[in-house]
């Protein structure tokens, strides 16, 4: 009898491959302008998927969120110290 | 080129939106460094990080069975010791059912021996992926899928059990408990906790959206109130004593009524029972007070 072969491992970081960003009904949408760069939404996300980086119009680190896999699960909104992210719907995605 | 940091947990995991678990787990690969190996009971944290062919992981990561992540990390740590690599650290995560029910005979035999792991405990208070079944982490009066609440039953009546005391009677140099309503807690616990030559455990209380049934923004803000009502203290052992504590003598506790009335399960309790919670989060106030 012919044995098939399992592959027992598998590439890093590969689930980056699964975008789930389509699980999301809101959508974390962020005010610059209110955020003072605190990093705690980039901390609690629980996908990751904020990150602090410099942008044109400061000069601190201020977050992006990546929505290819934001879930839409709104905890960066509910914790943001100066309320400065708004969950919208998001029918797009 | 600068190439970006390699994440240790990426993104395309398939946790719940919001798990607190999830949160929790951050802040834990925040604590580590590349040199680390992690061995995973089975549970939420296994199964949603490595759909097959997919991992999120980016550290060397194995899981082999439910029970057995303890002795996975020992045998790991014995290759290790043969090849006279002192540097590489050793991580176990486990959930709740896999730390106070299933593994721990052999949690107890890795720390009998004495060995050099660090063993991470997500407890969510059920055997969450597999449907919310009560464990020895359940605490009294919450309702789970074998301990139902109903017309007769307000839930499970049974106690949680101390794990952390379990932990300090093994002697172990660090033990520590945290939730995810504190990353940068968790961050430097796992980090002092790698810093102790020795074995040491550190619990974290990991809010679960269909297991407690509450809203998918509310994992941090549950895992502050756990502290808050003094529930759920964040605490430190090193060497068998309370180096820190959240409780003390300035420390204002919250009527446990304000944790417990905002989740799902905990939504037939009668005014005694609250009341015998509460004595619950006296008695800590008393035992952790520094
Ligand atoms: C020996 C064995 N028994 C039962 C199971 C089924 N099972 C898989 S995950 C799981 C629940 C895990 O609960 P816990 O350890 O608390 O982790 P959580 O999912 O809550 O994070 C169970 C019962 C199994 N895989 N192996
Ligand atoms: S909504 Fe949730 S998944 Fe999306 S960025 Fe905020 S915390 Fe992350
Ligand atoms: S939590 Fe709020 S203030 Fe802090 S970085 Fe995020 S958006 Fe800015
Ligand atoms: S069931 Fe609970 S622990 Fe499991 S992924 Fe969902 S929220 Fe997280
Ligand atoms: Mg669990």
């Amino acid at each position: 009898m012919k044995r098939s072969k399992i592959k027992l491992e598998t590439k890093a970081n590969s689930s980056l491959n699964n975008k789930t960003g389509p699980w999301r009904t809101h959508k974390p949408i962020t005010d610059y302008a209110a955020c003072i760069g605190c990093s705690l939404c980039a901390k609690i996300c629980p996908e990751s998927c904020i990150a602090m980086e410099i942008r044109t119009d400061s000069p601190r680190l201020k977050p992006v969120t990546d929505y290819d896999y934001c879930k839409g699960c709104a905890l960066c909104a509910r914790e943001c110290p100066v309320k400065a992210i708004r969950m919208e719907e998001d029918i797009a995605a | 080129m600068n190439r970006p940091p390699k994440k240790f947990l990426s993104p395309g995991h398939n946790a719940c939106a919001g798990c607190g678990q999830l949160v929790a787990v951050q802040a834990v690969m925040r604590g580590l460094d590349e040199d680390t190996i992690i061995a995973n009971a089975t549970g939420c944290l296994e199964v949603t990080t490595t759909a097959y062919p997919q991992s999120a992981w980016g550290l060397p990561w194995i899981h082999s069975l439910f029970e057995n992540a303890a002795s996975v990390a020992s045998g790991i740590k014995a290759a290790l010791k043969q090849k006279k690599d002192g540097k590489t650290k050793v991580l176990v995560q486990g959930g709740d059912g896999g730390t106070y029910d299933i593994g721990l005979g052999l949690i107890s035999g890795m720390w009998e021996r004495g060995e050099n792991i660090l063993y991470v405990c997500y407890d969510t208070e059920a055997y969450s992926n597999t449907g919310i079944q009560a464990s020895g982490a359940t605490p009294y009066g919450a309702s789970t899928t074998t301990t139902p609440k109903g017309s007769e039953s307000i839930g499970s009546t049974q106690a949680k059990k101390d794990m952390l005391a379990i932990a300090l009677a093994h002697g172990l140099k660090y033990a520590a408990q945290s939730t995810a309503g504190y990353p940068d807690d968790i961050t430097n616990k796992v980090k002092r906790a790698l810093d102790v030559d020795g074995p040491s455990y550190l619990q974290i209380l990991s809010p679960c959206i269909p297991g407690w049934q509450i809203n998918n923004d509310e994992a941090v803000f549950m895992g502050k109130l756990a502290v808050e009502t003094a529930l759920y203290p964040l605490l430190e052992y090193k060497d068998g004593i309370l180096n820190a504590s959240s409780i003390t003598g300035s420390f204002r506790a919250k009527p446990v009524a304000e944790y417990l009335k905002k989740q799902g399960r905990f939504k037939n309790l009668s005014e005694e029972d609250l009341k015998h919670i509460q004595s619950l989060a006296d008695a800590n106030l008393k035992r952790y007070r520094l």
